[in-house]
């Protein structure tokens, strides 16, 4: 090697983890950064000037669904996180415990994680039309004798419905896998010393499983309440705008009606909310990692 | 004394087996609950008309890939053609820029390390759907839109944060020791990487692209945005699909569902491994 390229290269070596990131940095700066300046222009700006056109439109305008798509989406949130999180944290407990067909399972619960929203929406349109699978089957039992109708603008309840049990069937997943996750990282050795010690089920649940699942429930919340904003593709393939949410309008605007600029605001609203909700969280959550 | 105890014993015996039926009727019941729809939807997909609308017949008899082929006709056989195009793109750019990063993340010690960390993957927080709305009038200007490589920038945007957290796991993974071995027996710091921790990584690495194809081929709302003709299969259906008939909606949620099994049944054990690492 030669003499002097060494200091060179010391130098250079101090700068190296900068130039690997660099990329990533600068892509992921523009292409959040860029677009955010772009939709407050496009939402509050009309040939250099500031107006206010746009957001009168968005809170006061009768074609507007604003109020009716924040309502939807706080309602579909509130709903649904509860038996999300719930539902998924009774099964990551029970795929805790070895048994036959163990993996199998395992691979069952996570199969709705690789499908898209519009897909999981067409799939409980074929469980919940007319003809589908769970009207037949209670017609053929003779427990109904006219179809339960679930979609159309007439049944908006049922539409509600029909979203909560896609959003339930399709998301839990995702808590499911954070929460096995953080199951299968407890040691062995917490379960032998409590056995040792005598702990009954319920305290090895208690004062083992509980506290120790603690930082992955709260991420299961956090993203699940992050997610639940941009909730989209379930509720657009199910009921269409009868139930309007955040995200749709936004498309709607944008692409039927060529609102770009109502369309922003809606996008600005939703990055707003999710900072927002990031901000609360991480104050809860390390006001109570300090009490502990 | 001794009868008690076998009373005991008797009573424990049952006491066990009822658990154990009862756990099995859980699982069942979960497993059939996340699986039954699946599985509905394909049969009902390739169900004969007549037998669907007949409301006495639960499971059909008769198949057809009727609907299935006239969907792929009305424009799905191009729409999956360019999502997968779309989802390699997705997987080029993000880890031609990701992987660095995340090596960089694995392997160095410098200053600022935490927060340039905690900044590129608390960004997978970032609702990314957000992005999509005013890249059009950008991507109007720079002849972008409705081109398949704007959804794949975009979809960049959105798998990058990922990448990075997933490498950068991986490439913990790999001992440092090896690389440092190579670097004593006279390979550089670029042959070490490519010669030694590449390969070592290249499991885990497939995973990765897998993980990030899902995560392209499945989203929906800036796919939807951004091309209007160019459509990628889920902005495609959401688009073509929501007014036609039952049937068309059914081969539908087949075409999107049938790659799902596949991925899972090909890699479910990294899968959940991904997913671990990029939930936390």
């Amino acid at each position: 090697m030669d003499s002097e390229e060494i200091p060179f290269m010391v130098k250079i070596e101090k700068y190296i983890p900068y130039l690997l990131l660099m990329p990533a940095l600068l892509y992921m700066i523009f292409f959040i950064g860029y677009p955010l300046v772009q939709a407050v222009g496009l939402a509050f700006f009309e040939n250099g000037q500031f107006t206010t056109a746009n957001l009168d439109y968005l809170l006061y305008s009768p074609l507007s669904k604003f109020w009716d798509a924040l309502k939807y989406t706080l309602l579909l949130a509130a709903v649904i996180i509860p038996i999300q999180v719930s539902v998924a944290f009774a099964i990551a407990l029970l795929m805790n415990v070895p048994f036959k067909g163990h993996n199998l399972a395992v691979y069952s619960v996570i199969l709705p994680l690789t499908i898209s929203d519009v897909a999981a929406g067409l799939i409980w349109y074929v469980m919940l039309s007319p003809n589908g699978f769970f009207n037949k089957l209670l017609v053929s039992a003779g427990i109904i004798s006219e179809p339960v109708r679930f979609f159309g603008a007439a049944n908006r309840d049922m539409e509600f419905l029909a979203i909560v049990i896609t959003e339930v069937w399709r998301a839990t997943a995702i808590v499911f896998v954070i929460l096995f996750a953080g199951l299968q990282m407890i040691s062995r050795e917490y379960y032998e010393a409590a056995e040792v010690f005598g702990a009954t089920t319920w305290q090895r649940f208690r004062y083992i499983v509980f506290p120790m699942l603690l930082p992955s429930l709260q991420a299961a919340l956090i993203i699940r309440t992050l997610f639940a904003f941009q909730i989209f593709g379930v509720v657009w393939t199910l009921a269409g705008r009868d139930i309007p949410v955040l995200a749709g309008e936004a498309y709607y605007e944008q692409t039927q009606l060529h609102h770009p600029g109502v369309a922003s605001l809606y996008a600005l609203i939703i990055a707003l909310i999710s900072v927002l909700i990031g901000y609360i969280y991480t104050k809860l959550f390390k006001a109570r990692y300090l009490e502990a | 004394m001794g009868e008690e105890q076998i009373i005991l014993e008797k009573k424990s015996v049952v006491k066990y087996y009822l658990f154990k039926i009862l756990f099995a009727a859980t699982v069942i019941i979960v497993v059939t609950w996340v699986v039954l729809p699946f599985i509905m939807t394909i049969i009902y997909a390739l169900s004969d008309p007549l037998q669907y609308y007949d409301r006495y017949i639960i499971i059909p008899t008769r198949y057809t890939f009727e609907h299935v082929k006239s969907l792929l006709d009305l424009g799905a056989g191009q729409a999956i053609i360019n999502s997968v195009i779309v989802a390699l793109l997705t997987i080029l750019f993000s880890f031609i820029i990701g992987l660095p990063a995340g090596y960089a993340f694995a392997r160095y010690k410098f200053r600022g390390k935490d927060s340039l960390k905690l900044f590129l993957v608390g960004l997978r927080m970032f609702p990314i759907i957000v992005i999509a709305v005013p890249l059009v009038t950008l991507y109007l200007q720079l002849g972008l839109n409705d081109t398949l490589l704007g959804v794949a920038l975009a979809h960049t945007a959105m798998a990058t944060p990922f990448v990075v957290l997933i490498t950068s796991s991986i490439f913990a993974g790999v001992p440092v020791e090896l690389e440092e071995a190579g670097l004593i027996f006279g390979l550089s710091r670029i042959q070490a990487f490519l010669r030694i921790t590449m390969p070592l990584a290249l499991p885990g690495l497939t995973a990765a692209a897998i993980f990030t194809f899902i995560m392209s081929w499945n989203e929906v709302f800036i796919a939807a945005v951004l091309t209007f003709r160019n459509r990628t299969l889920p902005a495609f259906v959401l688009q073509s699909a929501l007014a036609s008939t039952d049937f068309i909606k059914f081969a539908a949620a087949f075409i999107m569902v049938v790659p799902a099994l596949v991925f899972v049944f090909v890699a479910g054990k990294y899968l959940i491994q991904m997913w671990g690492i990029t939930l936390k």
